[in-house]
C-alpha cells in the first residue's frame, strides 16, 4: 500500500512538472543543442528543405580571423560585463549598507533605486544614451578624469568606463540592491552588539562580520549581474548575430557559431566570478 | 565611574555623532538619488520643450512655455494607439500563464517526492544561466517552420510551458515559498479526501497571493521591455511599444520628410524624449501604484532562502 501510495506521488510529482519537460525539450534543449550543431554545418536551402553540410570549425576560425566586425563587438560586449559587474557588486553592497540604518526616507529611496529596474529596456536605454540623458555630467570637465586619460590606456580604461558609463550602472544596480538588504536584515542585531562591546568599530565590523556573513549574497548577486547584463538587448555582439542570420553564402550556422563563441565566453566569466567568490569552507 | 562614562559616550552618540553620520548617509543617498532619477527628469522636462527652447542655451530645466506638440507628433509617428494595445496584450497574457504554470510546477517540486527531483531543480536552474543570443538563432528557425513567426504565439508557447522570460526564477521563488507554507492543511485536507489539484486550488492557491503578485508584476515589466526576441519573431506584424521606439527615428524620417529644407519637421530631442516617455509611462504609473508590491516582494516571498 505505502509502495503504491510512492509511486502514485512519484507520478503525480512528474504530472506537475511535465510542462516544463515537454517546454524544455522544444524551447531551450533543442534550440540549444541544434545551434550548436549548426555551428559545424553549411545550411542549404534546397526543394527537399534544409540541406546541411558539415564545415568543421570553419565559422569559428571565420569569426575572429575574417569577420571585420565580430571581434570588436564581442569584446567590447565582454569587456563591459567584466567591468560593470564589480562596479555594480560594490555599489549596490555600499547603498544596501547605508539603507539598512534606521532612516525616515528609507522606504522612498529604497522606491527611487528600484525604479529603474522596472522601466529599462534596450530602446529606451538607447533613446537616453543618444539624447545625452544619461549623461550627468560631462566627465572631460573634471581634473580627476583628466588625470586618467594621462595614464596608460590598460590602467585608466577601467576608471574611464566607470566616469562614462555611471547612470547604467546606477540603473543596472535596482535588483542586487534589494536582495542585499534582504540578506543585510537577517544578520541579527545582537552580533552587531556582541561586536559593539568587544570594542569593534563599524569599520571592523563591515570586514570581520557583514561582509562574511553576505558573502553568500554577492555570489547570487554576481550571477544575476553577469547573466542580466550578458542577455541586455542593446549589446553589440547582438548586432554581430542578428545581422548574420540571413548571409546569403551561410545563413543561420554562422550566427550560431556567433552566439557559441559568445555563450561559452560568458559561461568562463560566471565561472570565474564563481571561483572568486564561493565561501573558502576548507580553506580553514 | 561607569555610569558617568555611559553617559558620555551616550552624550555623544546622541548629540554629536549620529546626526553627523545620519547627515552623511543622507547626503550620499540624495546624491545617488539625483543621479538614478536625472535621466527621467531631463526626459520629462525636455519632452515639454518647444524647439527655441530646445536651442536657446538660457533653457535648461524649465521650458519657457509648455508644448504638446511632441507628444503629438511621437504618438503619431509611434502608432502609440496600436502598439501600446500590442504590448498590454503582449505582456499581460505571457505574464499571466507565467504566473500559473510555474506555480503548479513548483508545487509539484514542493510537495512531491519522485526519483531525479534534484536534477530537475538544477536544470532548471542551470536554464537561467543561458543568454537568449544562444536560441535566438534556432528559435526563429523552429517558429518558422511552424509558420509561427509573426503570431503572438511565439511568446505564448514558451510561457504556457516554463519556458518564459526568467522562468526559473520564479519557479525557484515558489518553490521556497511553498515551503514555507505548512503543510500541515495539506494533510488534513487529504486526510478528508482531496485531490492534489484540489488542494493547490483551495489551499495553496488562496495562501500563495503574495508570491503570485510579485511573479506577475515582474513577469509583466520583464515582457513588456523584452525586445531581442520579440523583435526578430514579431518581425512587423505586431508592434510592441519599445519596438516602435526602436524604429522610431527611421520612421519618423519617413513620415516627416525633411528634403524640401524645412526645418520645422527636423526630428529633436524633445520629440525623442516625449516617445521614450510615452513608452515608459505605463510602467511607471504600474510601478507607482504598485510600489509596495515591487519592492517588498523579495523580502515578503522569501527568495533570498530560509
Amino acid at each position: 500500500m505505502s509502495k503504491k501510495s510512492r509511486m502514485k506521488k512519484a507520478l503525480l510529482g512528474y504530472l506537475y512538472i511535465s510542462p516544463w519537460i515537454i517546454g524544455f525539450l522544444i524551447f531551450t534543449a533543442y534550440p540549444f543543442f541544434y545551434s550548436l550543431y549548426l555551428s559545424f554545418f553549411n545550411v542549404n536551402f534546397t526543394v527537399e528543405g534544409i540541406k546541411a553540410t558539415f564545415v568543421g570549425l570553419k565559422h569559428y576560425i571565420y569569426a575572429f580571423k575574417t569577420d571585420p566586425s565580430f571581434p570588436i563587438n564581442f569584446w567590447n560586449t565582454l569587456l563591459s560585463i567584466v567591468l560593470s559587474t564589480p562596479l555594480i557588486l560594490v555599489f549596490s553592497l555600499v547603498v544596501a549598507i547605508l539603507l539598512n540604518n534606521k532612516l525616515k526616507a528609507r522606504a522612498f529611496f529604497r522606491l527611487l533605486y528600484f525604479l529603474p529596474v522596472v522601466i529599462i529596456s534596450g530602446p529606451v536605454i538607447s533613446e537616453l544614451v543618444a539624447n545625452n540623458a544619461a549623461q550627468i555630467v560631462d566627465p572631460r570637465k573634471y581634473f580627476i578624469y583628466n588625470f586618467f586619460t594621462l595614464l596608460p590606456n590598460t590602467v585608466s580604461y577601467p576608471f574611464i568606463y566607470m566616469f562614462n558609463n555611471l547612470v547604467l550602472i546606477l540603473w543596472f544596480s535596482g535588483v542586487q540592491i534589494l536582495f542585499f538588504l534582504a540578506g543585510l536584515q537577517k544578520i541579527s542585531g545582537s552580533i552587531y552588539e556582541a561586536a559593539k562591546i568587544d570594542g569593534a568599530n563599524s569599520w571592523v565590523i563591515f570586514w570581520k562580520i557583514t561582509l562574511p556573513l553576505i558573502k553568500p549574497f554577492v555570489l547570487i548577486n554576481a550571477i544575476y549581474t553577469i547573466v542580466d547584463l550578458a542577455s541586455f538587448a542593446n549589446n553589440p555582439v547582438n548586432t554581430s548575430i542578428t545581422q548574420r542570420m540571413f548571409d546569403i553564402d551561410k545563413p543561420y550556422s554562422y550566427s550560431s557559431a556567433l552566439s557559441w563563441i559568445y555563450f561559452i565566453a560568458v559561461m568562463i566569466i560566471i565561472g570565474v566570478a564563481f571561483l572568486l567568490l564561493k565561501e573558502g569552507r576548507k580553506n580553514k | 565611574m561607569n555610569k558617568i562614562k555611559n553617559f558620555k559616550t551616550s552624550f555623544y552618540y546622541r548629540y554629536l555623532k549620529a546626526p553627523s553620520t545620519k547627515f552623511i548617509i543622507y547626503f550620499i543617498l540624495i546624491g545617488v538619488g539625483y543621479a538614478y532619477l536625472y535621466p527621467l527628469l531631463y526626459m520629462i522636462t525636455t519632452s515639454f520643450m518647444s524647439v527655441e527652447d530646445l536651442v536657446n542655451p538660457t533653457v535648461n530645466w524649465i521650458p519657457t512655455k509648455i508644448t504638446f506638440d511632441n507628444f503629438a507628433r511621437a504618438w503619431k509617428v509611434l502608432e502609440a494607439t496600436k502598439s501600446l494595445l500590442n504590448s498590454a496584450y503582449m505582456s499581460t497574457i505571457p505574464a499571466l500563464f507565467q504566473t500559473f504554470i510555474t506555480a503548479l510546477i513548483a508545487y509539484g517540486l514542493s510537495r512531491f517526492e519522485f526519483p531525479l527531483k534534484r536534477f530537475w531543480i538544477v536544470l532548471m536552474l542551470a536554464t537561467f544561466l543561458i543568454p537568449s543570443q544562444v536560441t535566438l538563432v534556432t528559435k526563429y528557425m523552429l517558429f518558422s517552420r511552424l509558420n509561427l513567426t509573426g503570431t503572438p504565439f511565439v511568446s505564448f508557447l514558451p510561457s504556457l510551458t516554463g519556458q518564459g522570460i526568467r522562468s526559473a526564477i520564479f519557479i525557484l521563488l515558489y518553490y521556497n515559498f511553498f515551503n514555507m507554507l505548512p503543510k500541515t492543511f495539506d494533510e488534513a485536507a487529504e486526510l478528508d479526501g482531496a485531490n492534489s489539484l484540489q488542494i493547490f486550488f483551495r489551499i495553496v492557491f488562496p495562501l500563495s497571493i503574495p508570491a503570485m503578485v510579485t511573479t506577475f508584476i515582474f513577469s509583466l515589466v520583464w515582457y513588456w521591455n523584452e525586445t531581442l526576441l520579440t523583435g526578430l519573431l514579431l518581425g512587423n506584424n505586431i508592434k510592441t511599444i519599445p519596438i516602435a521606439l526602436r524604429d522610431f527615428v527611421s520612421k519618423y524620417a519617413v513620415m516627416f520628410p525633411t528634403a524640401d529644407g524645412s526645418a520645422a519637421n527636423r526630428i529633436n530631442e524633445g520629440i525623442r524624449m516625449s516617445a521614450t516617455l510615452i513608452t515608459i509611462l505605463p510602467l511607471l504609473i504600474t510601478y507607482l501604484i504598485l510600489q509596495r508590491q515591487f519592492v517588498e516582494s523579495l523580502e515578503r516571498t522569501g527568495i533570498t532562502g530560509e
